[in-house]
């Protein structure tokens, strides 16, 4: 079917704000729905940093801070995990990334669904508010890790194991409804509403990455919903769907239980779980492409490789989980073809580090604030994607699982590196949504602490692994006999705290910078970067509800025409035609 | 510039860190050396991509930095290149899979030789059970424990009678024979990892998990619990000794069979009011941590405890009396003894009313007195 003459929403009516309320606060416009879900994640995400300098202070200097005790250690633990995972990252590389850009990058006016769209950041909101809840209900947020594992998740030994589990998981219930009203949209805007000449394959990789990324969303969100849905059940009414017969010291009343399965959690679990990195993934390797690109003046290497790899990556991402739960009893055969799934999709993801690294060969590279954490993202990712390979590979897991290589893994591949780019992204389009530049010279010095400062942080915390010190230790002296931990490590622990509290400390550089420079910022124009997506191309900066003046812009080649031979500019936006 | 010297030094520096850093893996002391090697071939595979990657980073930022007047190639794709790193790519990632799937063929299988035992977790410890002569396990199920039958044996099967049982968190092994390890757990997910054996798995309750390893080395391992299990999981340690055959055969004699616990287990003469002080003890699950045999695990054993002088975390001392009992229950971070980790949950009136405290509490008075009374 050939491009619509009349691009979907040329003559959208758009339903402008009337008040303070309708205009910042219940408003239809995807760019402050985007700066609403932006601000929220950061906030949340505030809280979760603190709680990672609570572990690292106990983990470094046991003992030094007697306020943490074990279960206050753990519910650190736990709600650090989520939320990052779900809200900040999540939350922020499609609520807030993909809000601002899929309208903006495709030439449309607003996302298609708009009213839906402010309804989607309010669930969103009221999920954090549940979430925040939980630090206030009895006994206080749960402690049963991120992974929220039954049996003991539901029972007393586990902090919070009453109140803290159903608020955690009616937060996630209710955060889904939110992912799912807003992924429909980005989905159906992605695929209705480009404007005209933008085709799928002309679109920035940033769209592919977020279009990706949503789809597995949608499918992935409903396993993790319905099993919360079934441990509520199992907590309160006394349902057995992950529950078996159980003797538990703590909690008489648990023998009634009997017939569940732990392991039917874990599966559901990781069949959300594992789609959900590349859920945070995808678009971050979207997005970095494009950061690469830009302040490369080169265009991006292999693009189409690059969009196949993306899909790739998401198709085989569902066949993946259960590299999760090699040791966790599951029949010992699926090891053999989760093995061979998991290491398959190295290939695809090694192509897009190639494509990156061959995008910088013989490229203009400008080091701007944003192509820094584009580069420290490339390595990091380099890393995280390696380590993934021991732990991917099932039999080389079975020493390393469940000890400090799989938290240095997992930190770097999908922690860090998602940040950066991240922090990349926001240094990068800063200046189209406020109008004004981020100050350069607290963005460096952001920079630089923040990249030498994670790589102190989770470099050395691999050999901790290798050594076998287990995770999700409250402390690992001596109890007892028991002398396990050598003494060096516990030096090199040390060391990891004190980074871990300057790179806490340096990030409050960004946030300053964030408000400064909203009213001290360099002006920015309307194209600061010199790029050629169509973001850049709004009549005004920031730009207007609507986004375009009365016709849409018109597409004529594709987002990468950096330094193109024989062109006097080293760059061609998209919307200029070809020479006759 | 300064990310071209910040790639570089990141590169070199990661290969340094490798080859002095003083963390590595332990000697290994079990049979599962082909774990170690693909390991280790992973380990170089990787590290070869990670120095090659970090090497042209760092050249192309620095040659390829923005100078006035450069200007970018101009390179869309190059399906030839492509192909070719796609091409290398998946033989790396063979020369990973395969060998790691064979180990794992190996891992999945134990031999038909290999001695069954069980290792049984609870929060937060560790109890084992060997066959006995028979070469047989017992049944069991969780539905018959209880502080007289810790291991839920099930009372009518015979093939039981004669199976070994081990409370309290060490257990001897004899070196150069394998084993296959049958993991119960009576509550939550655990994980019984030793790392110099390598080997690892779940203990997931309502299912039997296993796996197989063959000690080489004698000596003392410390058994870690890798799957979080609640507040407590990281005091649940415990302790496999790998000794000779010889002295093994003496250990395991003198370890208690299932017909010689249920022999053993005397009723001492209680009055009613402590035997309801035992009842809510055994209600409220509070033998997983305080046993009566005076063997010391979670918490402080129970055995002769009334009236003696303990020592506290903070240096301090007390004697045990009503009083102590009564607060340990209702706050029991308040005086923690020392050597315990403060990992027990405060009981209040609701769970554990007045007057059920009260009993508890004779039943502790009378358990100590009427042990100094039998002894002569």
């Amino acid at each position: 079917m050939a491009q619509a003459e009349i691009p979907y929403q040329e003559a959208m009516p758009l339903h402008h704000p009337h008040s303070w309320v309708t205009k910042y606060w219940f408003s239809q416009d995807h760019k402050v729905i985007a700066v609403q879900y932006g601000i929220t994640a950061m906030a949340v995400g505030l809280i979760a940093l603190l709680a990672s300098l609570l572990m690292r202070t106990q983990i470094g200097f046991p003992g030094a801070i007697e306020w943490i005790t074990p279960d206050r250690y753990y519910q650190a633990v736990t709600m650090h995990g989520m939320i990052m995972v779900i809200y900040l990252l999540t939350a922020f590389l499609l609520g807030s990334f993909g809000n601002y850009l899929i309208p903006l990058m495709l030439g449309a006016r607003d996302m298609v669904f708009p009213f839906v769209n402010m309804i989607s950041y309010h669930v969103y909101l009221l999920s954090v508010v549940i979430l925040l809840a939980s630090f206030f209900v009895p006994g206080g947020p749960t402690g049963a890790g991120w992974t929220l594992y039954p049996p003991q998740a539901i029972l007393t030994g586990t902090p919070g194991a009453d109140w803290g589990i159903i608020t955690m998981l009616l937060s996630l219930a209710v955060f889904i409804v939110a992912f799912t009203m807003g992924g429909l949209n980005y989905i159906t805007t992605i695929l209705q509403a480009r404007t005209r000449g933008m085709t799928l394959m002309r679109m920035p990789l940033s769209v592919w990455g977020i279009f990706a990324a949503t789809v597995l969303g949608l499918l992935a969100f409903p396993a993790l919903f319905v099993s919360a849905v079934m441990m509520i059940l199992d907590q309160v009414i006394g349902t057995s769907f992950f529950m078996p017969a159980i003797a538990s010291s703590f909690e008489p009343s648990a023998s009634e239980y009997s017939g569940g399965s732990p392991l039917l959690f874990q599966h559901l679990f990781w069949f959300f779980g594992h789609p959900e990195v590349y859920i945070v993934a995808l678009p971050a390797f979207g997005v970095v492409s494009d950061l690469i690109s830009v302040h490369a003046r080169k265009n991006i290497f292999g693009y189409r490789m690059m969009v196949w790899a993306i899909v790739w990556i998401g198709v085989l991402s569902f066949v993946v989980w259960a590299h999760h739960m090699y040791v966790a009893g599951m029949h010992p055969y699926f090891g053999f073809f989760f093995a061979t799934t998991t290491l398959i999709i190295a290939v695809p993801t090694a192509i897009k580090v190639y494509n990156w690294t061959l995008t910088l060969w013989r490229a203009n590279i400008r080091f701007t604030v944003p192509m820094l954490f584009a580069i420290a993202f490339v390595i990091t990712f380099v890393v995280g994607g390696l380590t993934g390979l021991f732990l991917g590979n099932v039999i080389v897991d079975v020493p390393l699982s469940d000890t400090y290589f799989v938290v240095a893994h997992f930190h770097m591949v999908m922690g860090v590196s998602p940040i950066l780019v991240i922090f990349g992204g926001i240094y990068h389009w800063y200046p189209k949504i406020t109008g004004r530049m981020l100050n350069d010279t607290v963005g460096k010095l952001h920079f630089w602490i923040t990249a030498v400062g994670t790589y102190v942080i989770y470099f050395p915390m691999h050999y901790l692994g290798f050594v076998g010190v287990p995770r999700r230790y409250y402390h690992n002296e001596p109890l007892g006999e028991s002398a396990f931990y050598p003494a060096s490590a516990e030096l090199l622990n040390q060391g990891i705290s004190i980074a871990a509290f300057i790179v806490g400390a340096a990030q409050l550089l960004f946030v300053y910078n964030l408000f400064v420079s909203y009213w001290r910022g360099r002006p920015a124009g309307d194209n600061p970067w010199e790029a050629c997506s169509l973001e850049w191309r709004t009549p005004q900066t920031p730009p207007i509800h609507g986004n375009w003046s009365d016709t849409l812009p018109t597409v004529h080649r594709w987002a990468y025409d950096y330094s193109v031979p024989g062109e006097k500019e080293d760059f061609i936006p998209q919307d200029v035609p070809h020479r006759a | 510039m300064a990310v071209a010297i910040f790639l570089l030094i990141l590169v070199v520096g990661s290969v340094i860190f490798t080859f002095v850093s003083p963390w590595w893996f332990t000697d290994i002391a079990s049979n599962w050396g082909g774990i170690d090697t693909t390991v280790l071939i992973t380990f170089w595979v990787c590290g070869v991509v990670f120095v090659a990657v970090g090497l042209f980073m760092a050249y192309s930022t620095w040659k390829f930095r923005h100078r006035e007047g450069a200007r970018a190639d101009y390179e869309p794709e190059n399906p030839r290149l492509e192909l070719g790193l796609t091409i290398v790519t998946a033989i790396g990632v063979v020369a990973m899979l395969a060998p790691g799937l064979l180990v794992w063929d190996d891992y999945v299988n134990p031999p038909a030789d290999a001695q069954e035992i069980e290792v049984l977790s609870q929060q937060w410890r560790w109890s084992f059970r060997f066959p006995g002569e028979d070469g047989v396990l017992g049944t069991v199920h969780v539905k018959n424990i209880r502080s007289d039958n810790p291991f839920g044996m099930n009372p009518n099967d015979p093939a039981g009678e004669d199976d070994v049982l081990v409370a309290g968190n060490r257990v001897q092994l004899p070196v150069n024979r394998p084993y296959k390890v049958l993991l119960r757990s009576n509550d939550v997910l655990h994980d019984f990892f030793v790392p110099e054996f390598r080997a690892k798995m779940d203990a997931v309750p309502g299912m039997i998990t296993y796996f197989w390893f063959e000690p080489t080395k004698e000596g003392d391992y410390e058994i870690l619990c890798a799957e979080l299990c609640g507040k407590g999981h990281y005091t649940m340690r415990g302790f496999v000794d790998i000794v000779g055959q010889e002295d093994f055969d003496a250990w395991l004699a003198a370890q208690p069979t299932w017909a010689q616990m249920k022999a053993g287990v005397t009723p001492k003469a209680y009055s009613a009011l402590a035997r309801r002080g035992r009842e809510v003890a055994e209600a409220n699950g509070c033998f997983a941590c305080h046993s009566l045999d005076g063997s010391q695990v979670v918490g402080p054993t129970w055995q002769g405890l009334w009236g003696a002088e303990t020592a506290l975390a903070d240096g301090s001392s007390i004697t045990v009396d009503e009083s102590y009992v009564l607060e340990s229950v209702r706050a029991p971070a308040a005086k923690l003894v020392e050597g315990f980790a403060p990992v027990m949950i405060a009981y209040d009136a609701e769970i554990i009313s007045d007057d059920d405290l009260a009993a508890l509490a004779a039943f502790l008075r009378e358990d100590t007195e009427l042990a100094e009374a039998s002894t002569p």
